[in-house]
């Protein structure tokens, strides 16, 4: 069994199989048919513009909505994904009324359970917010907010871990360094990344999938050399950024 | 800063020179308008009688506030937490608001007697509605990506509840506290003129009977300041224990 360091236990990541998907709003269907793999323990990663029912894949994975009838979503050791999910948001959701140290280990407080205080110090510390444990979130900037959201992320330790455009309010610079530090601290989780930066997905993906269409289909894979996170100036990434978004172009006509 | 506390004294003074401008220029006689002066007068020599009665008033105001804030609560919660309360409930919330509450005052006086107890219960059925909709609105409102984040942590209703709606609501039911202190003098009083023996309302009503008005207008002075101080009073502990705000907040500027 891989083990991620001392921060997280050790971890079993599924990969995860989506059957038969529908999705839709009213009587138009986003997407309609749909099915994705995600390989255990690796980055798959879903480029696609704006309102083409990414969140919604990601939403129906995280069991938050249903697939429709028919469609099956479910760990490939045949169980449910229900319990061994994490999620991460856009927005990072921090609640105002508690400090650092409150928001990361959230979890526990809505379970009902023991925080472990040791741990979310070391993923603060590993994810170099260490300082500011005791600070109200009002108190952080954008990148040191989205920084503790990624340790509320990690408490969890769930093996499967879907994040909905985590990085896209922040500025260039920032948004580089928190790729570098997600990578490394979800190494052996199966990790679902939605987004509609090209850059992103080809730094972070080890599959990459274009959503396009109405009703949205996923185009065949594609799979950069390279370990990520790769260098934005990287041979791979630019040629594959050519390609992605001539993909996305098309989709869009 | 220093012109901000000068305004309110400017104000108040420019006030009471219109009035006395009037008074002296109209001509208007002392039991229709009194000069400012007669009115500080009846303050001063009926302090003790007008301390009495506005003890009464303070008294229905503080136990409406109360009783009122708490029940409204309750019931903004439940309907929020249960669907069969929502649905039965709120339809008759919302026709109940179409009967003037102050038309019920002299059957609550019949019911509940001369005593603070008809005042009380005035005071409570005005503020119930505006505290139970602000409450029920700000539960209403929780972020959807906060509320997908918890339950992937696996929370229950009841610890979403607790945990993250209701201090997420706790802004919005700030103003609704905030109205109910507002109107609560308003509820106290009308149940006083319809029928008390003792309070400010009721002392009015005397006062006014025997065209002893520059008592009537030391009565109402009481009735403000009294009124303005509870609200200023209320508004400053809710700014001390609320220190965040909805994630849309915008400033009049």
């Amino acid at each position: 069994m891989p083990t991620n360091g001392t921060l997280g236990q050790t971890l079993d990541a599924p990969s995860i199989e989506v059957r038969n998907a529908r999705f839709a709003y009213g009587a138009r269907p986003l997407f309609d048919g749909l099915d994705l793999v995600l390989e255990a323990g690796r980055w798959t990663c879903i480029l696609g513009p704006s309102g083409v029912g990414k969140s919604s894949l990601l939403r129906m994975i995280a069991g938050l909505i249903s697939g429709g009838n028919g469609a099956a979503v479910r760990c490939g050791d045949g169980s449910a994904t229900a319990g061994r999910v994490a999620y991460m948001a856009q927005r990072d959701f921090l609640l105002p009324w508690l400090n650092v140290i409150g928001n990361a280990t959230l979890g526990a407080r809505l379970r009902g359970e023991a925080a472990d205080l040791d741990r979310a110090n070391a993923l603060l510390e590993a994810a170099g917010v260490g300082e500011a444990g005791n600070a109200m979130p009002d108190e952080l900037s954008g990148g040191m907010r989205q920084r503790v959201a990624l340790v509320r992320t990690l408490m969890e330790d769930r093996p499967i871990v879907l994040m909905d455009e985590p990085f896209s309010a922040l500025d260039a610079i920032t948004r580089l360094k928190l790729q570098d530090l997600a990578v490394g601290l979800l190494a052996n989780r199966t990790v679902l990344l939605v987004t509609h930066d090209p850059l992103e997905a080809l730094r972070l993906g080890d599959r990459i999938f274009v959503m396009n269409g109405s009703p949205a289909g996923l185009g065949p894979p594609l799979e950069p050399a390279g370990r990520p996170p790769r260098e934005a100036g990287a041979p791979e990434v630019l040629s594959g950024q050519a390609r992605l978004l001539r993909e996305l172009a098309e989709g869009g006509r | 800063m220093s012109v901000s506390y000068l305004r309110p004294i400017v104000i108040c003074a420019g006030l009471v020179a219109v009035w006395q401008a009037i008074v002296s220029l109209s001509g208007v006689p002392a039991f229709i308008l009194p000069a400012p002066a007669s009115v500080l007068l009846a303050i001063v020599e009926d302090a003790r009688l007008l301390a009495g009665h506005a003890g009464v008033t303070f008294i229905e105001i503080a136990l409406g506030l109360l009783l009122g804030v708490v029940l409204g609560a309750a019931s903004g919660i439940a309907m929020s937490f249960f669907v069969p309360v929502r649905r039965w409930l709120f339809p008759v919330l919302v026709v109940s608001q179409a009967i003037p509450v102050f038309a019920l005052a002299p059957i609550l006086v019949l019911w509940l007697g001369f005593g603070i107890g008809s005042k009380v219960a005035m005071a409570t059925l005005i503020i119930f509605f505006p505290v139970t909709a602000a409450l029920y609105d700000g539960l209403r409102r929780t972020e959807p990506g906060l509320l997908d984040m918890a339950r992937t942590m696996d929370a229950s209703r009841f610890a979403i509840l607790r945990h993250v709606r209701l201090p997420m609501a706790m802004p919005a039911f700030a103003s609704g506290i905030r109205i109910a202190a507002a109107v609560a003098p308003i509820g106290a009083v009308v149940g006083e003129w319809v029928g008390a023996s003792s309070g400010l309302g009721a002392l009015m009503i005397h006062a006014n009977a025997r065209s002893e008005t520059d008592t009537m207008f030391a009565a109402l002075f009481v009735l403000a300041v009294m009124a303005v101080t509870l609200y200023f009073a209320i508004d400053l502990v809710l700014r001390r224990l609320i220190t965040w705000q909805p994630e849309t907040y915008s400033s009049d500027d």
